[in-house]
């Protein structure tokens, strides 16, 4: 399990763990899981389409997943946002439908693509991995503290004068960076799962923001070494793994906070 | 004329009864989601329509699995999962996305083992694309009377809520106020809204269905204001959309670069996104004047 072709997947998914909590973190805080759902979800197509013309998936990957979240952030700019997101989801995914009808592929590639494969890292994804992921970490830290206000309380953000549109776009910059890199381990179809579950568990036992934000990483890495480690062994996706134990730490906080509740009365 | 008829309507598209078939299907389908769509629109719940449609997924795969039409699948797993959503608070607005990414997440995982067990099962290998994307020309005429039925359950649910719905809908304080069984009333929109997404996901695809729930009825709102012309206009954009679609779908038989046809889904959903730009402009024209 720990030997050669293994440990570029524990890399990266350890990245990926990381990564996806910290950005997460922030998805839920925004209350914007329909956009993380949608910009990994729809970068499927750049990735149907870099394989068809046989240039490197994560380059297609991270064309889709920008173009994606600017079409959402322009579109969304007037008018109902989760329309907007809706419509930039399923025209990129029916893009990926034509990709798929155009090119030769067989169907375990695609599955591996939308579902995640812990055998699919080759060495020449992990340095891009790392540099996406280091680029991840620094935006995200730069953004920290006008995310932060303008999340919390938008009208506190702009009255110091930050946009909130241009926090959005920058935002949704970021998820497209952190999906670019995720993509590869989890699968296009499961990479919000780990944005949108341990962070919404971790919530539930505290409301401090940096406590909040280790113990997502804490979640997220659990269920991805886990996802991976019961992948190897059953062979199923990982995706399955790291979607039903995303959801289960879920309901293990909202359980957790509804007793506390009951505690406290 | 008649070479330009041919040419826009290549040999055998109306002889051909595949092409009658999808038509059929793609008409009624567009009908019930661009009407249940409107709603969908006014109650801002496009992420619940898209998730219902991606859940749907792991059903029309396990019945792939268990040997049983994927549209039984489908419906089955899409109001299940509407039930659970229900349950864990998406009435609220708080934490409803979340609540709704939570169910999707593990939905669309357990349908990544179904996948998977089916193409490790059973060697043909189309099930992942068949699903998730949809094959309207793959379609089965004897599914049309079960395809219409269930159709007129989720538009009869409509039909018969239809003032209170519009109401929550609008205003949810004020149906609360006016005594409403607010609650009720969005559990059993949930209930039609699964029915047409499974629809949907039928004959554009799991992952797309959203498009003819949210697109027609989102373009028809930016046209105009009245629910009751909204409904119409959606319906008619979502059956224009099909038509088109299965129209270029078919032409396409005979475009580069491999010569065996786009995919159907590809041009209802470019065409419905097209559709809803145009409003758009439209709208934001007339909001200057």
């Amino acid at each position: 399990m720990f030997s050669g072709f293994m440990v570029n997947a524990w890399i990266v998914a350890t990245i990926v763990a990381v990564v996806g909590a910290a950005v997460g973190f922030f998805v839920v805080l925004r209350g914007s899981a329909f956009v993380a759902h949608a910009v990994p979800n729809g970068s499927f197509a750049g990735a149907a389409g870099a394989s068809l013309i046989g240039i490197n998936t994560i380059i297609g990957l991270g064309i889709f997943s920008l173009g994606g979240a600017l079409g959402i952030g322009l579109l969304g700019r007037r008018g109902r946002h989760d329309v907007a997101t809706a419509l930039t989801l399923v025209f990129m995914l029916g893009l990926g439908a034509l990709f798929l009808s155009f090119s030769v592929e067989y169907a375990p590639e695609i599955f591996s693509l939308l579902f995640g494969e812990v055998l699919g890292i080759s060495s020449n994804e992990l340095a891009p991995t790392v540099g996406l992921a280091a680029a991840c970490m620094i935006a995200l830290a730069l953004l920290y503290r006008p995310l932060l206000l303008s999340s919390v309380l938008p009208e506190g953000g702009q009255a110091r004068g930050l946009s909130p549109f241009r926090i959005e776009i920058c935002f949704l910059v970021v998820v497209a960076l952190a999906t670019t890199m995720t993509v590869p381990v989890v699968g296009t179809a499961l990479i919000f799962s780990v944005m949108i579950g341990p962070p919404a568990a971790a919530r539930a036992f505290t409301v401090r923001p940096y406590v909040a934000i280790g113990l997502s990483v804490a979640i997220a890495l659990v269920v991805v070494w886990s996802g991976i480690a019961l992948s190897y062994q059953t062979n199923w996706p990982v995706g399955f793994f790291v979607g039903v134990m995303s959801a289960s730490a879920y309901a293990l906080g909202r359980t957790w906070a509804f007793l506390r509740r009951r505690g406290a009365r | 004329m008649h070479a330009v008829l041919r040419a826009i309507f290549e040999p055998g598209f109306f002889t051909s009864s595949l092409v009658a078939l999808a038509v059929a299907v793609g008409t009624l389908v567009a009908i019930v989601a661009g009407v249940i769509g409107v709603f969908t629109v006014l109650r801002g719940q496009s992420f619940a329509g898209e998730a219902l449609g991606d859940i749907g997924a792991a059903g029309g795969s396990s019945a792939y699995l268990a040997g049983i039409p994927a549209l039984w699948g489908f419906v089955g797993v899409a109001v299940a999962a509407a039930g659970v959503m229900e349950l864990i608070g998406i009435q609220r607005a708080r934490g409803r996305d979340l609540a709704t990414g939570v169910v999707l997440g593990a939905g669309f995982g357990l349908a990544a083992l179904f996948l998977y067990l089916g193409t490790t099962y059973d060697n043909t290998t189309g099930a992942t694309v068949t699903i998730l994307f949809g094959s309207i020309f793959a379609l089965n005429s004897s599914i049309l009377p079960l395809l219409a039925l269930l159709g007129a359950i989720a538009l009869g649910t409509i039909v018969v809520l239809y003032r209170p719905l519009l109401l929550s809908s609008v205003s949810s304080e004020l149906a609360a106020a006016r005594g409403l069984p607010v609650r009720l009333i969005g559990a059993a929109y949930l209930f039609a809204m699964a029915v047409a997404v499974a629809l949907s996901a039928v004959t554009i695809g799991a992952i797309l269905s959203t498009a003819l729930l949210v697109g027609p009825a989102a373009t028809a709102l930016q046209l105009t204001r009245r629910p009751g012309h909204a409904i119409v206009a959606a319906a008619l954009i979502g059956i224009a959309a099909m038509w088109l679609g299965v129209l270029l779908a078919y032409d396409s038989y005979y475009w580069p670069p491999l010569r065996h046809g786009w995919p159907v889904s590809f041009f209802v959903v470019t065409l419905i996104l097209i559709a809803y730009i145009i409003s758009r402009t439209v709208g934001a024209r007339r909001a200057v004047r």
